[in-house]
């Protein structure tokens, strides 16, 4: 396809300024103006509107297929909480009118929706208290070290390390190392779960947190956690939850009951908000007690009157985090799909996220090796191992020949502590027949691998590019500006 | 797979070649086939003090990222430039014009906590593809 630049032609124009009827100002100073002309694509209307059409017909999103990119949860996003976010009482608020005289009057509703928003996370979590200022899950991450460190900084605890089992997310060591620890990494047993007898050894006095992640990204369900909250609190180390993978758990179980001190969620994978660049992000952060008061400012506090104000005053707070309160029309979309759903809806989207990816595994198990020989939660891990060994088929190329059956390839290489992985996440949405064509393909590459490697190592062929050069990619990176 | 003798080996897989009190590191053959295309090596500085098994570098594949220890204790001497502008060597040639630093060992006898070629071997084929 052309770039609109390539259309371009001197003289060719989509608008016609009307003849200037103010009188000319006098001329930039030289040194303020353009060396050269700006170079603009020279294009009629209609060649902009079939250039940007097409650019996005060929886009890919969860509204065109399915798209079982594990770990990052890619759920349908509901129209209705579009609409919600579009009307124009939320939209042209302000961020600073509650700050200014009589402002507040004109946001009792939009602070209404941050402070019950708070409540409905900490019934869903069991938590006790929750900033809804980070405006993305890692973001989160952050914000929820530099609490456990000012817990430990306030009780003068010399805490030195973070431990992480080798199955995190990899921002969670990233979020520990950025808030000044030092990480301590923690190997798998056999089952796919956190060694206890190795976190044991490692767990010192000078351990701040654990941070763990459940179901983990295997996809399993961690047993041990009243155990290893135990085990971390009689050191004075705190338990952190990364919350990714609570769209498997809602209403089954709450991290508040099982130990965790502090948490952060994923408002897009969790509760359908928008994802990645079609966002922004929402990372709320939930603490027990203790921690409340170190909580970012500032904090939505209901009146007697049953008004909403905001408090900058807490004084151990470990300060902004973020502008004002964070991704505010996110925040609205989540909270109006926790609304929509109610309790029960939101157990069903769990036991449906967890029903697709168990019905994945089980009819993709005889085709594919896996980790471990058990059921999995809301996403399942294959290895394609036994396609490497058919013909030198690898992970990659099953991803690669899937997008020519209209399926975004499911996250490869990751976990990484599973050879040639496969992680496949349906979410709750897709329909039996939506997963039976997924599984057929799957079963399709592995009879491929077997028959025509070659097919598999020559996808895509559909697209409007073939096999990309990755290698090439990554190493001469052509980040030119136009 | 190839592993050449006289030089010793970590389960890391990172092998270090002693020559005098210089050991020269970087990663074996077995760990440039699983990272894949090598896409980016993060040096560390000269003169800086490493520890065994502490990290050392990082490398970046089209897979993932990983950071690569030390097999010896002691400073860092001399790194690679050359894999920084072309880190296809270290798929390419990981024993010779791949490896990654030299360092001034501060202690010998470190080598009993590695394996040599034979032992090595023994492992890496234990792990499977």
């Amino acid at each position: 396809m052309e770039l609109i630049f390539e259309k371009s032609r001197p003289g060719r124009r989509c608008t016609k300024f009307p003849k200037s009827d103010v009188p000319r100002s006098k001329e930039l100073p030289l040194k303020y103006t353009r060396s050269k002309p700006c170079e603009l694509p020279e294009v009629s209307e209609l060649e902009v509107v079939r250039h940007f059409t097409n650019l996005s017909r060929r886009n890919f999103s969860v509204d065109t297929n399915f798209y079982p990119l594990g770990s990052c949860t890619m759920k349908y996003n509901p129209k209705f909480s579009e609409d919600l976010a579009k009307l124009e009482g939320f939209t042209s608020l302000h961020p600073l009118l509650p700050q200014l005289k009589l402002g507040g009057i004109l946001t009792q509703g939009a602070l209404e929706v941050l402070f019950n928003m708070e409540k409905l996370l900490c019934e869903i979590t069991g938590m006790d208290a929750f900033t809804m200022q980070p405006a993305a899950g890692a973001h989160g991450e952050l914000t929820g070290v530099m609490l456990i460190a000012a817990y430990h900084r306030a009780k003068n605890n010399k805490k030195k390390y973070v431990l992480v089992p080798d199955s995190a997310h990899g921002t969670n060591p990233a979020s520990a190392a950025i808030a000044g620890y030092e990480v301590i990494s923690i190997p798998s047993n056999e089952s796919g779960l956190m060694d206890i007898a190795h976190m044991k050894e490692k767990l010192t006095e000078d351990v701040a947190a654990i941070m763990m992640t459940c179901p983990n990204t295997l996809g399993l369900f961690e047993t041990e956690i009243e155990e290893i909250a135990k085990l971390a609190h009689s050191k004075d180390a705190l338990l952190y939850y990364d919350g990714a993978n609570l769209n498997a758990v809602l209403g089954k179980c709450r991290p508040g009951d099982l130990g965790f001190d502090v948490i952060h969620l994923n408002l897009h994978k969790t509760f359908a908000t928008p994802h990645g660049g079609g966002g922004p992000g929402s990372g709320p952060v939930g603490v027990k007690k203790e921690l409340a008061q170190f909580l970012p400012i500032s904090r939505v506090v209901k009146r007697d009157d049953n008004t909403f104000h905001l408090d900058y005053k807490p004084l151990n707070s470990i300060g902004y985090i973020a502008p004002f309160y964070g991704n505010f029309l996110v925040i609205l979309k989540a909270y109006a799909y926790i609304l929509l759903l109610g309790k029960e809806g939101l157990i069903r989207t769990s036991e449906h996220a967890v029903l697709n990816a168990n019905y994945i595994l089980a009819r993709l198990k005889n085709y594919y090796d896996t980790p471990v020989d058990k059921k999995c939660m809301h996403e399942c891990v294959f290895s394609a191992s036994r396609q490497v060994k058919n013909n030198g088929v690898h992970a990659l190329d099953i991803a690669k020949f899937l997008i020519d059956r209209g399926i975004h390839p499911p996250t490869i290489y990751f976990p990484l502590i599973v050879k040639e992985a496969l992680m496949i996440e349906p979410t709750e949405s897709e329909s039996k027949e939506t997963l039976d064509y997924f599984i057929d393909c799957m079963i399709e590459a592995d009879r491929l691998s077997k028959e025509n490697p070659e097919a598999l190592k020559t996808a895509p062929k559909t697209m409007p590019i073939a096999r990309l050069d990755e290698t090439k990619a990554a190493r001469d990176a052509n980040c030119a500006l136009l | 797979m190839n592993i050449p003798n006289g030089l010793f080996y970590t389960k890391e897989h990172e092998w270090v070649k002693i020559d005098g009190d210089i050991g020269t590191v970087g990663i074996t053959d077995y760990a440039q086939h699983a990272l894949g295309d090598v896409t980016f090596v993060e040096l560390p500085k000269t003169g800086i003090v490493v520890k065994q098994f502490q990290g050392l570098a990082t490398i970046e594949s089209v897979k993932a990222a990983s950071d690569i220890f030390s097999p010896v204790s002691g400073k860092i001497l001399e790194v690679n430039s050359k894999v920084e502008n072309t880190p296809a060597l270290i798929n390419q040639t990981c024993y010779q014009d791949g490896w990654i630093a030299k360092i001034k060992i501060k202690d010998r006898s470190e080598t009993n906590n590695l394996m040599d070629a034979a032992a090595y071997k023994k492992f890496a084929e234990g792990l499977g593809e």
